[in-house]
Order: structure tokens, then C-alpha cells, then sequence
């Protein structure tokens, strides 16, 4: 040992002592790495149960899709199964349907997604505001959240429907639904009045994070109502908003329940999940639909690598969220 | 720390186990679910479409088994779509708890070809075989081997005003150019009602076209598309159709009901649809019944007679029944000329038993049954091939709106999408 003592007998109080007072300047390194390697490995054994139900549930359909999609697999014709490499892929991707699809999806994503924001922003700042009845306000906001997809969406169906409908003659004397700009009209504005209330949700966690000190400053230097807004708390929600986009980018993305209630996906409003599910569920063809399925998860990869590598999408709450 | 990270662990452990227990528990009730009724008797699960009465007819017969089995009926959801997806999600899946199934007629071969129902042979193939009409029995066939028996059969009638047309039209441009005449001469109704929606429908017109015109859409193994002189000269009666200006203006976007609707407010001359019609008729619109006369289905060429759609349903045994050779027996009774009878009258079924139809009975509810029998005995299933959902998704696409059918273009490029669509290299849209 390197602990240097004055009195050659020592007792082992002495030296543990000495060991005790020395030890920050010394081994001040090693310790703190002994006690991280630990921390670590807990760490590791806490979410080993969780990683190993994810590998179950989550990456075992993956690759099990991504080997079919590399077949030749119908089940109508279980004799005529082989491998046939990328051929599905080359199917699928020179398909005007699929492209037809994937338009209509980016479509439904993008517009949603961006009035979800403005509208998400303004419900939040309006939740974030209520002094009275701050719980009522905020629980009916919520209340289209609430409310199981399918069942809002056949609803709006009846609404637009001609003969059942309130809505129906609103616009023209047609029906809205059997025409494609109309039918994805309403699929967006279904989509948009379902998930506004959960897009104000975290942007309000993000309103929460903005300190009334600051404001009162930039307020006492002058700064406008909307110059507060631009200058002080978009900045400061940054990392809130980001994270609220990409959850519901992801989301929007795998839009499915709207439409298969409302349209059904006539007149070309079927959007990637509707197709994937009529190839696999509907037409039996394991090998095209599970490549759909693949092509889809490297949408959603590709839409969360952007987000999180490029804008610098990080879970509110985590170290990297001061970096802006 | 490192005592401490020891609880977590075994906590979990003991969760998983715990867990493992309640799934135990809560999947050992199901297991009860396949297997058989009480006192030992043999439970035969019939899936089936909802139809009125037949919980009479599985009683009749579950009397007549004297406790041999005992069929119970599952009834599927409501439309078509969804009652095939339930079905085949359950045989992909192998389960043992379906016995027997109520297939429309386009999904036997489909079913055939996944090896998902069994082979009629023998006695059993020669019992449906015998006195059943050729049509309805082609339905149920698969590569000349028997798969099924035809239960209910279906074809369209035309239907007429009498007190505008003389005589009923023979063939397709017979009455385009009777209705023309009306329309000129300032009649009304002139209208040509019929279904020309971007769905089945659409496909059962083209197809009783092609059939009438002597063409093929597959050939007869169903392996290839053929798309011949026949397919072209129905589309060009399609085009005709369309563009006559003698068809309602909401023809592209018309199913069923919509042209029984507009029929019975008295907006058409002609209507070209389901014998359901008529019984719709009596209830709602009497009056315009008084005046409405049937005839067979318009031919393309007058020396030709029409052939036409068969429509109806199959019951077949699944592959992984428990108990194949009672279901075999089963369906016998349940689809015997007795009972179709009964369902007949009091389902609106039509028969499949050409015997049933000269039951006296059978006047009252089926006063068509003559003509309806004369289409049968010359009518045509569907294009016979596994594909065939893939196959009607991507007709009903190409086809609508029909207006705009190029005839040999759209008889080419069909040839093609059918063709994928056989080889599983479709995409459904």
C-alpha cells in the first residue's frame, strides 16, 4: 500500500483511518469508476427484462418479416413458395399503387401534423393560462383523445354520409366521401381533431418548463406578447417540440383506423398501412405485404433518424436537453 | 450498491414467474373451448354469413343426426370482407375448431388451392353431384375435383317496365337503342339501371359479358389469363353501355341497393339486378311492381342465349376439422332439397337442387323461378383461380369508370394485371 505512516505500528483503525484520508486525492478515479461499473451493470439488469421482452415482441417479427419478404410466399398457393431475394422489393417500389399510397400518407402526415401544431400550440397556451376551472378546461380538451379511433371515425362517416349526415350537404349536394380531394379532406380533419388534444399535452409539459422570470424580464425590456412567444419560449420548448413532431410524425405516418372506416381506401385514399393490410390480410400474399411492412419501418427509421440526429430530437428531461 | 442490485433481480424473477402463472391461467379456459359438447356428442362449428331461418334448419337436422353430432352455428359478421378475413386468419393459424364453412362462390378454389378444405369423393361427391344444376356445381369445383356443395345459387334477371316496352330486349344494343327511343320520343322513365360501381359488382357485369360473348378472362385450370376475342367484344358493349346516354349519370358510383332504389322511385325502364328486387318491390313499391315484367338476361349476340353470373354460397369441410367425416354428413342434410326449400321461402335463397324449383310452394315466393331456372341451367361461375379476390380487386380498378374502357388497350393491359395477379406479383391497391 501506498499509504505513507508516520508510526510504523499501526493499528488497523489507524490505517483504515489514514486509507479514509487519503484516499480523495489517490484513488479518487478508480473509486468513482468502481462505483459507475456497478451502477452500469444494475443499470443493465434492471432493463434486461424489459430489452429481452422488446427482442421478443418487437425484433423477432422484424427480421421474421423481412425473411418473408424475401419469398415467394402466398398462402393460396402454399406449393409454390421459394426464395426469391429482392424481387418483391422490386415489385413493390415499381408499383404505381404503393407510390399512389406512399403520396397520400406523406400527404395526411405532413398537413396533419403541421395544423396539429399550430392548433396543439394554442389549445396548450390556453390550458397553460386558465386561472379558473383550470381542470375542467383541461380534462374536455382532452376528451377527443379519449375516444377509441374507430369508433370517432365511423361518426365522422355518418356525419358525411348523405342521407344520415349533418355535415353532408355543408359543401356541395355529393358525397364528400366518394370523392378523393373531399374523402381526404375529412380524413385529415379526422385525424386532426383526434390528436390536437394529445399534441397540447406535451407541448404544455414543454410550457411548463419556460420560467415566468424570464418572461418578466423580457417583458420588463420591452419585449411584445408575440416577441415573448418567438424570442423567449419557442426556445425554450425547443426540445419539447421536437419530441411532440416526431411522436406524432410516427404516428401520422402509420395512419390505418381513419381510413379504413371513412373510405375503405376507394378512390386512391388508401395510405401505406391500408395497403400493406389488403396484400397481407386480404390478399394472403405473405412475400409482397411483408415487404410493404419492412418498407414502412424504414419510413418510420428513416423519419426518426431525421428527427433525432438532425434536429436534435431529445426525450425532455435528459442531458442533452439544455443543448440548444 | 452491490447487495442491493441483487433485489431487484430476484424481484423480477419472482414477477416473471408470477406471470408466466396468470397467462397459464388465463389461456386454460380456452383450451375447454375446442372440444366437444356435452354427454360425448360430437360438436360440429358451422361459420357461416348470417342468414334468416337457418338456426330452423341446423335444428332439423341436428334432430335427424340423433346424437351422432350437433351443429352450432357461428354466425360471421355481416359483410364480405370481413367474413372471409375471419376465416382465413383461422386456418392460416390451423385452428381445429372450425368444422364447416359458408364460402361465397368466388372464395372456393382460393380455399381449395391453400389446401384449407377437403375433397368431396365417392359417395359424399356423388350424393351433391346428383340433381344439383351444372352451374352451381361448376362453382364448387376446383381443377375438376369437388370441393364443396353448393348451398344457394344467385343469378341477375332484367327487369322492365311493360307499360313502356312491348316486348323485353333480347340483347345489350336491343335495349340501349329501345331506350334510346324513349328518350327521343320524350318518355319517362328511359333509363338503363344496373351496377357500375368500382367493386364486384362491376365484375359480375363484365364477366356475365364475356361468358355471353363466348370469351375466357382465365383459362380453365386458372393458372394463366387469356383475355380473348371474347373479353374485347364485352368491353365494347361495356363502353357502349356507358356512353349511350340511356344510363343514370351516377352509374360509375351505383351498387346494388342504389339501382333497387332507383328503380322503385320509378327513375328506369330497365333494371339489371338480383331477383331480391322483386320481393323488395312488394313491400315498398307495389305500384311500380304492377307494372314491372322479367325476362333473361340480354344477350350480346341475338342468336346467342346470355350467359350469366352465378352468384350463392358453398359449404366445404375445413382441413383441420376433428371430425371431417360428420361434417361431410352434416352438410348433406343441412343443404338437402327439404331444407332448401324452407330457406327458400323463408330466406329468399334460391335453390341449387333443380328439383326444388317445381315444388308447388315455390310459385308463390318465386313467381321468376321459370326464367330464373332457364338462366341457371346455362349460367357461369366467376373466373375459377385462387387469385381470384386479387383478380376481381384489380378488374373492378381497371374497368371503372367504364366510360373510359379503350376496349383492346383495356383487354391488353388486363391480360397483364391478371396475370401478375395469378403469380402473386400483384400489388392490390
Amino acid at each position: 500500500m501506498s499509504v505513507s505512516s508516520t508510526t510504523p505500528a499501526t493499528t488497523a483503525e489507524e490505517l483504515s483511518e489514514g486509507g479514509r484520508r487519503e484516499l480523495p486525492q489517490k484513488r479518487a478515479k478508480a473509486a468513482l469508476s468502481e462505483g459507475k461499473r456497478q451502477e452500469r451493470r444494475l443499470g443493465w439488469l434492471l432493463c434486461a427484462p424489459a430489452a429481452l421482452v422488446m427482442v421478443a415482441v418487437t425484433a423477432y417479427p422484424i427480421l421474421y418479416s423481412f425473411w418473408l419478404s424475401l419469398q415467394r410466399y402466398d398462402l393460396k398457393f402454399p406449393s409454390e413458395r421459394e426464395f426469391v431475394w429482392f424481387a418483391n422489393y422490386a415489385t413493390v417500389l415499381s408499383n404505381g399503387y404503393w407510390w399512389t399510397a406512399f403520396g397520400v400518407t406523406l400527404l395526411i402526415t405532413v398537413v396533419s401534423v403541421a395544423v396539429e401544431l399550430v392548433l396543439g400550440m394554442a389549445l396548450a397556451l390556453v390550458m397553460h393560462r386558465t386561472l379558473i376551472g383550470r381542470g375542467l378546461v383541461r380534462t374536455s380538451a382532452l376528451i377527443p383523445y379519449g375516444i377509441v379511433t374507430v369508433v370517432a371515425a365511423f361518426s365522422w362517416r355518418y356525419a358525411w354520409t348523405p342521407s344520415t349526415g349533418y355535415l353532408a350537404n355543408l359543401l356541395s349536394d355529393g358525397a364528400p366521401l366518394t370523392e378523393r380531394a373531399s374523402a381526404l379532406s375529412i380524413i385529415i380533419l379526422a385525424e386532426i381533431w383526434k390528436t390536437t388534444p394529445f399534441m397540447a399535452l406535451l407541448l404544455m409539459a414543454g410550457l411548463a418548463l419556460v420560467p415566468e422570470d424570464l418572461l418578466k424580464a423580457a417583458s420588463m425590456d420591452g419585449a411584445s406578447a408575440w416577441q415573448r412567444f418567438t424570442r423567449v419560449m419557442l426556445p425554450v420548448m425547443k426540445p419539447a417540440i421536437l419530441v411532440a413532431l416526431l411522436f406524432r410524425t410516427l404516428d401520422a405516418f402509420r395512419v390505418f383506423d381513419n381510413i379504413y372506416v371513412l373510405t375503405n381506401g376507394a378512390n386512391e385514399t388508401s395510405s401505406v398501412s391500408m395497403i400493406a393490410y389488403n396484400n397481407l390480410m386480404k390478399g394472403l400474399n405473405l412475400g409482397i405485404g411483408s415487404t410493404m411492412s419492412v418498407l414502412i419501418f424504414l419510413a418510420v427509421a428513416i423519419i426518426a433518424f431525421v428527427f433525432v440526429k438532425l434536429f436534435g430530437t431529445a426525450a425532455p428531461g435528459s442531458s442533452d436537453e439544455g443543448r440548444r | 450498491m452491490a447487495r442491493d442490485d441483487r433485489h431487484p433481480r430476484r424481484r423480477t424473477m419472482r414477477a416473471r414467474v408470477a406471470a408466466a402463472g396468470a397467462a397459464l391461467a388465463l389461456t386454460a379456459p380456452m383450451a375447454a373451448c375446442g372440444s366437444d359438447g356435452e354427454g360425448g356428442v360430437p360438436t360440429l362449428n358451422l361459420y357461416q354469413f348470417p342468414v334468416e331461418s337457418f338456426q330452423h334448419v341446423i335444428d332439423t337436422c341436428n334432430q335427424q343426426a340423433n346424437g351422432r353430432y350437433r351443429v352450432v352455428y357461428q354466425v360471421l359478421p355481416r359483410t364480405a370482407d370481413d367474413q372471409r378475413v375471419q376465416m382465413v386468419r383461422r386456418l392460416a393459424a390451423e385452428d381445429d375448431s372450425m368444422d364447416i364453412l359458408g364460402l361465397d362462390v368466388t372464395w372456393t378454389q382460393e380455399f381449395a388451392s391453400a389446401d384449407w378444405i377437403l375433397e368431396w369423393t365417392g359417395a359424399d361427391k356423388a350424393a351433391i353431384e346428383d340433381g344439383t344444376l351444372p352451374g352451381p356445381l361448376a362453382s364448387a369445383e376446383y381443377k375438376n375435383r369437388l370441393y364443396a356443395a353448393p348451398n344457394n345459387t344467385n343469378v341477375q334477371l332484367l327487369w322492365y317496365r311493360k307499360d313502356l316496352v312491348s316486348s323485353p330486349p333480347k340483347t345489350w344494343d336491343e335495349m340501349i337503342s329501345q331506350a334510346q327511343r324513349l328518350k327521343s320520343a320524350g318518355k319517362k322513365p328511359f333509363q338503363i339501371l344496373t351496377m357500375g360501381a368500382q367493386y364486384e359488382g362491376l365484375v359480375v357485369l363484365f364477366n356475365s359479358l364475356v361468358a355471353s360473348a363466348g370469351g375466357h378472362v382465365v383459362d380453365d385450370s386458372g393458372d394463366k389469363a387469356v383475355m380473348d376475342a371474347g373479353t374485347v367484344k364485352a368491353l365494347r358493349v361495356m363502353k357502349k353501355l356507358a356512353t349511350s346516354g340511356v344510363v343514370s349519370p351516377s352509374f360509375s358510383n351505383s351498387i346494388e341497393d342504389d339501382v333497387r332504389l332507383a328503380y322503385q322511385s320509378g327513375a328506369g325502364a330497365f333494371e339489371v339486378n338480383w331477383p331480391y328486387v322483386y320481393a323488395s318491390m312488394q313491400g315498398d313499391a307495389p305500384q311500380i311492381l304492377a307494372k314491372t315484367g322479367w325476362a333473361r338476361y340480354p344477350a350480346i349476340d341475338a342468336n346467342t342465349p346470355s350467359v350469366t353470373t352465378i352468384g350463392g354460397s358453398n359449404m366445404a369441410v375445413s382441413a383441420y376439422s376433428k371430425h371431417p367425416g360428420l361434417a361431410f354428413e352434416a352438410i348433406k342434410c343441412l343443404r338437402n332439397a327439404e331444407n332448401q326449400e324452407y330457406l327458400a321461402i323463408n330466406a329468399g335463397q334460391a335453390p341449387s337442387i333443380e328439383a326444388v324449383y317445381d315444388r308447388p310452394d315455390m310459385a308463390k315466393a318465386y313467381p321468376m323461378r321459370e326464367t330464373l331456372l332457364e338462366e341457371l341451367k346455362d349460367a357461369a361461375p366467376r373466373p375459377r383461380t385462387p387469385a381470384y379476390q386479387n383478380l376481381s380487386t384489380v378488374v373492378a380498378a381497371e374497368l371503372s369508370p367504364p366510360s373510359a374502357i379503350d376496349p383492346q388497350r383495356t383487354a391488353d393491359s388486363l391480360r397483364t394485371s391478371i396475370q401478375k395477379a395469378i403469380d402473386s406479383q400483384g400489388v392490390l391497391p
